[in-house]
């Protein structure tokens, strides 16, 4: 073993010589600071869903104090802002139903259609061109969607081409239509990611056992990417749900209990926007029912995106 | 269980131009672990100043490992966790008063791929003056123009300085990250490969580099080219790896010796089989 | 072997059996029908497009002058301007962004380079942002209009409770793309800054920072467009109003851009919606420079990074 034959006259002087000079100490003090500046940006984002959870929970308990949960989930008549006040909340329930249903079997088939196009069939120089289109699509403010499902597809299109009853100014038929093709870019997108993440090999395998394209699709990279699709889907329910001025625009103001998509509904969304703008005064019981409503909406896309969250983390893992 | 062979001071090295160089830093009995898994054991040896000490073996025998606790840049993998000491002049770099950025000013580094930052070949290799406070504005641009000249790239660039690093050559970005490590004056360099994704013409003007800047630097190369390191190294130190229970590679270090021994006399059969090529 | 696919199964020599398999009808079939299906999504979906501009366009066509910018809401629809929207958008958008830019990335910038992976409240925070992102805009009106606009706030309908509501809704989109910008930067850059003896806040602020700004800078005109888009959550923050004046300042009462539309949109004179409609092309010309600003600053980074 070699000595260290140069030890240093004295160790402290030495070992000062890597400790922090004093405008390190300086700089380094600094660095804490910013470091915890920045830590409590990062922790702002939790305030705001306590916040949410907050706003959203005393004004709902103390509704639930004056109309009793019962008639508020199984009640058929909804008039809270009306005297006398009825507050069944199912005809918002149901509306908001028929309006995510039509909007699902639009967006969900189209999507998926689509992003199989996208992913397997379109050239590079076509691709090229039609994703910047879906993102012009995804970049469409809703009022304008909604201005669109009022007064064009409505008359032109629902109106004069739905076969089985009247529609009305207002139809669930048309609001729902509109807001399957705003989420429509989403799905695509989604599913387009769940698709490149199947492994090529898979693919080829498919092809060189003699399997056309579209067996290739539907065979392999289907199942392959399901839960990616499936994920895509739960949120394209949860977007569906929230929606709230294109349906305030093209379904109307009148909740009703119904199935008939030729007639106007309202939403929980709807009615949320729609109370708001009636500048309930604080305190009144309509003004607790936007909480009331609203933490029904909450807890519902809530839960939805927690599922496809988790189905997402499981399909992760089996490409790692 | 070989034993671990350690070169006495002797009869001087090839080029060394001192009798008994001193020791500037001495590893003795260094583990490194990431989480469960033992990365490399037991290693000792002593880098002795104004020398090319080489790290050499097949690959997975955890020189780089070695290497990169030489400068504390193991901090930056959150698994990883050092036993015994790492010294230089005697200190112990892993005190816990010591502050790795003041490590890594004495003890510099240049990486395996060239990694010129994005910005112009005067900012690159003047960023560790301004970030360390080391000069004026005033005197960067002689300190800047030293480094690029002792690195072997002033004439080369002298005439773009603030044209982008990036459209050097890789030989050329090598270089530079040479350039811009030296500029701090550190004592020690440390090179992790530095020639493997180069071509050879490339590497030769590196290697002469070394030799050159060796004068004012003790330098520490992890090469797996073994004729690298006999050109360039005055001492070697051979690493292989050992397999434990539960089918781990655990690093070795076999024998460290004059380089000249290494290669015409190994005292280990294990380095005699790696240098003759009959392993590799 | 004698493998055929085909329904028709008859005994073939190989060869014939795969020109069998490749030429039977109903797989063809079935081949071409899916192919038709999924041009025909695409067709929908670009001709629904090409409706929606074309119908917007054609409606709002006659009112599309100077006087829709320079004239302000009116109950006389000859005579309604847009411009008290357009400045309370700027205003509250711009405000939005200037709030949510520095809480975005530093979050981003905590979360990617200060925060030790794998610990309880990291995941917890990356969980909420990722929840947040997904929430239904509506609901963050309702807390604008419980914490902000009443009890602990009490700012009332105006410009800046308006503006806090689109900042905490773009929050998530910020931080989710400084995220990726950040991680998108080599680790390499990282590891020369350490090696030179930089500190930590050092590095983040020469090397990554700077490598990171074209995402971060896409990232944020996205959230910009956003907000300026929104319309349910300023709903209940009284965005709805009648206003004929610009905004003076935070606590000036204000209006929107798609409010003002929407406003309009639902008015029983039919007038009126030939000026929704032309502020619509307004507003849908804000959205493109923004976004085509966007795509140049993509380009021009990607193209000095080389």
């Amino acid at each position: 073993m070699t000595p260290s034959n140069d030890a240093p006259a004295s160790f402290d002087a030495a070992l000062s010589d890597l400790r922090p000079s004093a405008s390190l100490k300086r700089r380094r003090n600094v660095e804490r600071v910013i470091k915890a500046v920045l830590g409590a940006m990062a922790t702002l984002s939790v305030g705001v869903t306590i916040a949410i959870a907050f706003a959203l929970v005393r004004p709902a308990v103390e509704f639930f104090g004056e109309v009793s949960p019962k008639e508020f989930l199984t009640g058929t008549t909804w008039a809270p802002l009306f005297k006398p006040a009825q507050f069944g909340v199912l005809p918002l329930v149901t509306g908001t139903f028929l309006v995510m249903a039509i909007a699902v079997v639009v967006a969900v088939p189209c999507g998926l259609a689509a992003a199989f196009f996208l992913s397997e069939y379109a050239s590079p120089r076509l691709r090229a061109v039609l994703k910047p289109v879906l993102e012009i699509l995804a970049g469409i403010p809703t009022v304008v969607f909604g201005f669109f499902a009022l007064y064009f597809v409505n008359p032109e299109i629902t109106q004069r081409f739905w076969p089985f009853g009247d529609v009305g100014t207002f139809s669930a038929l048309s609001a729902g239509l509109v807001v399957g093709i705003m989420i429509l870019p989403m799905m695509v997108s989604l599913a387009e990611d769940a698709m490149s993440a199947v492994p090529d090999s898979l693919r080829e395998g498919a092809l060189a056992l003699a399997a056309t394209k579209r067996e290739m699709c539907t065979k392999v990279i289907f199942p392959a990417a399901l839960s990616g699709i499936v994920a895509a889907t739960v949120l394209a329910f949860s977007r569906a749900i929230g929606e709230t001025t294109i349906v305030l625009l093209a379904a109307g103001s009148n909740p009703q209990l119904t199935g008939n998509p030729g007639q106007g509904v309202q939403t929980m969304a709807s009615f949320i926007g729609f109370a708001g703008i009636g500048d309930q005064p604080t305190g009144s019981t309509g003004y607790k029912t936007i909480f009331a409503v609203g933490a029904l909406l909450f807890v519902l896309t809530f839960v939805l995106n927690i599922v496809s969250a988790r189905i997402v983390r499981r399909f992760r893992q089996e490409y790692e | 269980m070989a034993e671990v062979r350690v070169a006495e001071s002797a009869a001087a090295p090839r080029s060394s131009p001192r009798d008994d160089p001193r020791v500037v830093m001495s590893i003795k009995d260094l583990s490194v672990y990431y989480g469960a898994f033992r990365a490399v054991r037991d290693i000792s040896l002593d880098i002795r100043e104004r020398e090319v000490t080489a790290l050499i073996g097949p690959s997975g025998c955890g020189k780089s490992t070695v290497l990169r606790c030489l400068n504390r840049m193991n901090d930056l993998i959150p698994s990883a966790r050092v036993e015994g000491e790492v010294r230089y002049h005697g200190l112990d770099l892993y005190d816990p008063e010591v502050h790795a950025g003041e490590v890594r000013r004495r003890i510099g580094m240049v990486f395996q791929k060239p990694n010129p930052f994005p910005k112009s070949i005067f900012e690159n290799v003047a960023f560790g003056l301004r970030v360390n406070r080391l000069a004026a504005n005033s005197e960067l641009d002689e300190i800047v123009e030293r480094a690029l000249r002792r690195a072997a790239l002033w004439d080369e660039v002298k005439d773009r300085l603030k044209k982008p690093a990036l459209g050097l050559s890789g030989g050329q970005q090598q270089r530079l990250c040479i350039a811009r490590a030296i500029a701090i004056d550190p004592e020690v360099v440390l090179m992790d490969e530095p020639c493997s994704a180069l071509d050879p013409i490339a590497t030769a003007r590196i290697e002469d580099l070394m030799q050159e800047i060796k004068e004012d630097f003790t330098i520490v190369i992890v090469t797996h080219n073994m004729q690298q390191a006999a050109r360039v190294s005055d001492r070697t130190a051979f690493f292989t790896t050992e397999v434990s229970e539960g089918d781990q590679r655990t690093g070795i270090l076999v024998e460290f010796d004059l380089t000249e021994r290494i290669f015409t006399a190994p005292s280990d059969e294990r380095t005699e089989n790696y240098v003759t090529g009959r392993f590799g | 072997m004698s493998a055929t696919t085909s329904t028709d199964a008859v005994s073939h020599t190989p060869g014939e059996a795969l020109a069998t398999a490749r030429t039977s009808g109903r797989r063809r079939l079935f081949d071409t029908a899916f192919r038709s299906l999924l041009i025909a999504s695409v067709g929908l979906a670009l001709l629904t497009l090409f409706a929606l501009l074309i119908d917007t366009f054609l409606t709002g066509q006659p009112r599309l002058n100077t006087d829709l910018v320079n004239n302000m809401p009116s109950s006389r629809p000859a005579r309604a301007g847009i411009q008290s929207a357009i400045f309370g958008s700027l205003w509250c958008v711009g405000l939005s962004g200037l709030v949510s830019l520095p809480i975005g990335v530093g979050t981003a910038i905590y979360l990617e380079e200060y925060a030790p992976r794998g610990k309880w409240y990291v995941r917890l925070i990356e969980l909420n942002i990722q929840n947040l992102a997904g929430v239904p805009s509506i609901v963050f009106g309702i807390l604008g209009l419980a914490f902000i606009a009443r009890s602990p706030l009490k700012w009332g309908f105006t410009v800046g409770s308006g503006a806090m509501v689109l900042t905490i809704l773009v929050l998530p989109i910020v931080i989710i793309s400084s995220r990726e910008a950040l991680r998108a930067v080599p680790p390499s850059l990282r590891d020369g800054s350490l090696a030179l003896g930089a500190t930590q806040w050092q590095t983040i602020w020469h090397q990554m920072l700077p490598s990171a700004v074209p995402g971060i800078a896409t990232g944020s005109i996205l959230a910009v467009s956003r907000a300026l888009g929104e319309s349910a959550p300023l709903l209940l923050l009284g965005a709805l109003t009648f206003v004929t004046f610009n905004p003076t300042g935070l606590d000036s009462g204000y209006t929107v851009l798609p409010l003002l539309i929407f406003k309009y949109a639902s008015d029983a004179k039919a007038e009126f919606h030939t000026v929704a409609a032309a502020a619509i092309i307004v507003l849908l010309v804000m959205l493109l420079i923004l976004n085509t600003t966007a795509i140049i600053v993509r380009n021009r980074f990607q193209r000095r990074a080389r």
